[in-house]
């Protein structure tokens, strides 16, 4: 597969994660759209810099052509899809602890370790 | 210097977000165990992608702006720092933009 149809499958495969196998549902929130705009200008800095000094030399023929600061735009849903994959982790572990937490409560037995 | 570069962007990245944690206290660094178990799909998918596309010639890294050091598969030893890296960052971030607004994020249990 070239790197540009990987990064649409990576991109609708942590949709799928996030929406119906981890069900966090994190693409219907602000939090993590504002997260994502924050995260978004600082690849697109660092992700510049890689390419603009050559850090990262890519196969053209790989490539649909386009680039945005340097990198090509396949990088953008690269990107997305490694923040999105990280924060649906990240929510699916806090919730399980939070809700074990508050089962502890409620049931007035020894509350679960916070980690 | 130049052999720096790489690594001297994940330091800057480390440094940057750093103060999430030391002034806004949002506690990922602290829950450092749970951030652990949290970046592990991420970590597994991401390097696997990146060892399938220095397979298939789709990037490679230049030997001037890197230690020089590469793991099995091609993959330098900045590459697989990146994918802690990064992942930390946008954890941090994530935290603060709830510190900050109070927006929920469907897992406050």
């Amino acid at each position: 597969m070239s790197y540009s149809a990987l990064a649409v499958t990576a991109v609708v495969a942590v949709l799928v994660v996030d929406l119906a196998v981890l069900r966090t549902r994190l693409v219907t929130r602000r939090v993590f759209w504002a997260t994502y705009a924050i995260v978004l200008v600082f690849q697109l800095l660092m992700n510049g810099v890689l390419t603009g000094l050559d850090v990262v030399v890519y196969d053209p023929a790989t490539l649909w052509g386009p680039r945005i600061a340097y990198a090509p735009v396949e990088d953008l849903l690269f990107g997305f899809a490694m923040v999105t994959l990280t924060l649906a982790s990240w929510a699916a572990v806090n919730r399980r602890a939070n809700t074990a937490a508050r089962r502890g409560r409620d049931t007035d037995t020894r509350r679960s370790s916070t980690r | 210097m130049g052999h720096l570069t790489y690594l001297a962007l994940l330091a800057g990245c480390l440094a940057v977000t750093a103060p999430l944690e030391l002034v806004l206290r949002v506690r990922v660094y602290a829950r450092w165990r749970r951030f652990l178990v949290a970046v592990l799909p991420e970590f597994v998918v991401f390097v696997a992608w990146v060892l399938y596309a220095i397979a298939q010639g789709h990037w490679d890294y230049s030997a001037a702006r890197t230690l020089g050091v590469r793991l099995p598969g091609g993959i330098p030893v900045e590459e697989v720092l990146f994918f802690l890296v990064v992942p930390l960052c946008a954890v941090l971030a994530f935290e603060a933009v709830r510190k900050v607004t109070g927006w929920t994020a469907g897992d406050e249990g």
